[in-house]
């Protein structure tokens, strides 16, 4: 636990010092809201499609963090200086993926706010609990995914293209339960009920990934 | 090795194929609603089940090549991957062909089975690129295992999601596991899906037989001192350590 703990607070280090990842994609977020009120040609968004816009725009922005998330690790050295450590691999994995969560978590105190100013059109307020339980719920699901594949394609040459080829097709099911579950909440008629099978889908996902990428991790390392 | 038994596995794939096929066209009854496209059905659903089923073995094998660190178990879950992908072409163009016929467009969102075999294919599809970019044939292999784990079991959660996504407004016409068919449909549809799962057997065996026979006579070569046949450079494809030569 303590060696996730130092490694969490080298990775939030880093970013606070450098804001390589952050700032970018909360940028990248805004920009895409900007893109999308052009796009569809409308002003105000309401229900599946506000809905569809935020997660889509959300994800997105999360590739950019995935894209970055173990390049200073491989342009200095970092995975070296990880295996001679005495220390279990998985420690750096749950690092990761805490700090990718933390950026993910950053980004969407700017985005969110941004969108319901920008685009959408019923007022965020009465449905801000639940979004709150939707966002985090899938931000882990983002996160570990995020994790996997940005490990599995750092290694690569072709980093920057296999990373998002290959985590947008297994996030797509925290895509269908994060929008369906946000629609609802948006409606211009006043915020319904969250159906809770699409929170228990995305428990579901997290809890799946989470096992699967302690399990496979390790091997990703070892050199 | 994989040669053993490569005769007779081909007779009987031809043989249930043919049968298949005879029966497809002779003995199913034509379906009331659709008429003649339906019997597209009994090359689209086995085809379909066999690739996803082609999809879990590759995952499969690849826990054996995590497991015992075996190169060998890479080749066999590569060429899995490998032939289900050419299947899964297979099952997407049939399946817009169905669409199209009896529905009318060549793709429909709402029917989550097909939904679920496009995202399944568009993630397998990274698969070959992923191999191509590692370089050293080594981790290729263990990340090429990892990646197939990882979407081995992404596989049934997917259909899983986008079943859930669907389910509520479009109930289901018809049922593709053939538990709903008549008792002629259903033997015809058991028939040709046995037909396609010994074809993907076949293929695999004589895939696996023409790779072990490659890397048996480079190895050969090499001990003669001959002139080492060109690198064949960057592949996606697994090289093989050269085999255990009987007798060396």
């Amino acid at each position: 636990m303590s060696t996730v703990g130092a490694l969490l607070r080298k990775e939030l280090r880093m970013e606070l010092r450098t804001r390589e990842s952050v700032p970018a994609m909360a940028l990248f977020a805004v920009t895409t809201f900007v893109v999308f009120h052009f796009g569809l040609d409308r002003d105000r968004l309401e229900g599946e499609l506000a809905s569809g816009v935020l997660w889509v725009t959300l994800l997105f922005a999360a590739m950019l963090g995935v894209n970055r998330l173990f390049v200073a690790e491989r342009e200095q050295g970092g995975f070296d200086g990880f295996l001679l450590a005495p220390v279990d691999r998985s420690a750096l994995l749950l690092a990761k993926a805490l700090a990718l969560f933390a950026f993910l978590v950053a980004v969407e105190l700017v985005a969110v706010p941004a969108f319901a100013v920008l685009l959408l059109g019923p007022g965020i307020g009465p449905a801000l609990p639940e979004l709150l339980g939707i966002l985090l719920l899938a931000d882990v699901g983002l996160a570990v995914v995020g994790t996997l594949a940005s490990a599995l394609a750092i290694q690569t040459a072709a980093r920057d293209l296999i990373a998002p080829l290959v985590a947008l097709p297994l996030l797509i099911p925290v895509v269908i339960a994060a929008t369906r579950a946000t629609a609802p909440l948006l409606l211009e008629t006043g915020a319904e009920n969250v159906p809770l099978r699409w929170l228990g889908t995305l428990g579901l996902y997290d809890m799946v990934f989470a096992l699967l990428a302690y399990a496979v991790f390790d091997f990703l390392l070892e050199d | 090795m994989y040669g053993k038994g490569l005769r007779t596995l081909s007779a009987a794939t031809c043989l249930a194929l043919g049968a298949a096929f005879a029966l497809v066209f002779f003995y199913a009854p034509l379906d009331a609603d659709q008429g003649f496209i339906q019997k597209i059905f009994y090359v689209h659903v086995p085809m379909a089940i066999v690739a996803l089923l082609g999809f879990v073995a590759g995952a499969v094998m690849a826990i054996g090549h995590l497991r015992t660190g075996d190169r060998r178990w890479d080749l066999r879950s590569y060429v899995a991957i490998h032939l289900s992908l050419i299947l899964g072409v297979g099952v997407l163009i049939t399946g817009a062909i169905w669409a199209k016929a009896s529905w009318g467009h060549w793709w429909v969102w709402d029917e989550p089975t097909l939904v679920s075999f496009l995202i399944v294919f568009l993630l397998y599809a990274t698969y070959q690129p992923l191999r191509f970019s590692i370089e050293d044939p080594e981790r290729q292999a263990r990340y090429a295992s990892v990646f197939a784990i990882t979407a081995g079991a992404f596989v049934p959660l997917n259909f899983l999601a986008v079943r859930l996504a669907e389910s509520l407004t479009h109930p289901r016409v018809l049922s593709t596991t053939g538990g709903a068919l008549p008792g002629s449909m259903r033997l015809t549809f058991l028939v040709a899906l046995a037909g396609m799962g010994l074809l993907f057997v076949t293929l695999w065996k004589y895939e696996m037989a023409s790779k072990h026979a490659t890397a048996q006579l480079r190895s050969l070569r090499r001990k003669l001192g001959g002139e080492e046949i060109a690198s064949p450079g960057r592949s996606a494809a697994p090289r093989t350590a050269a085999p255990a030569h009987p007798g060396a």
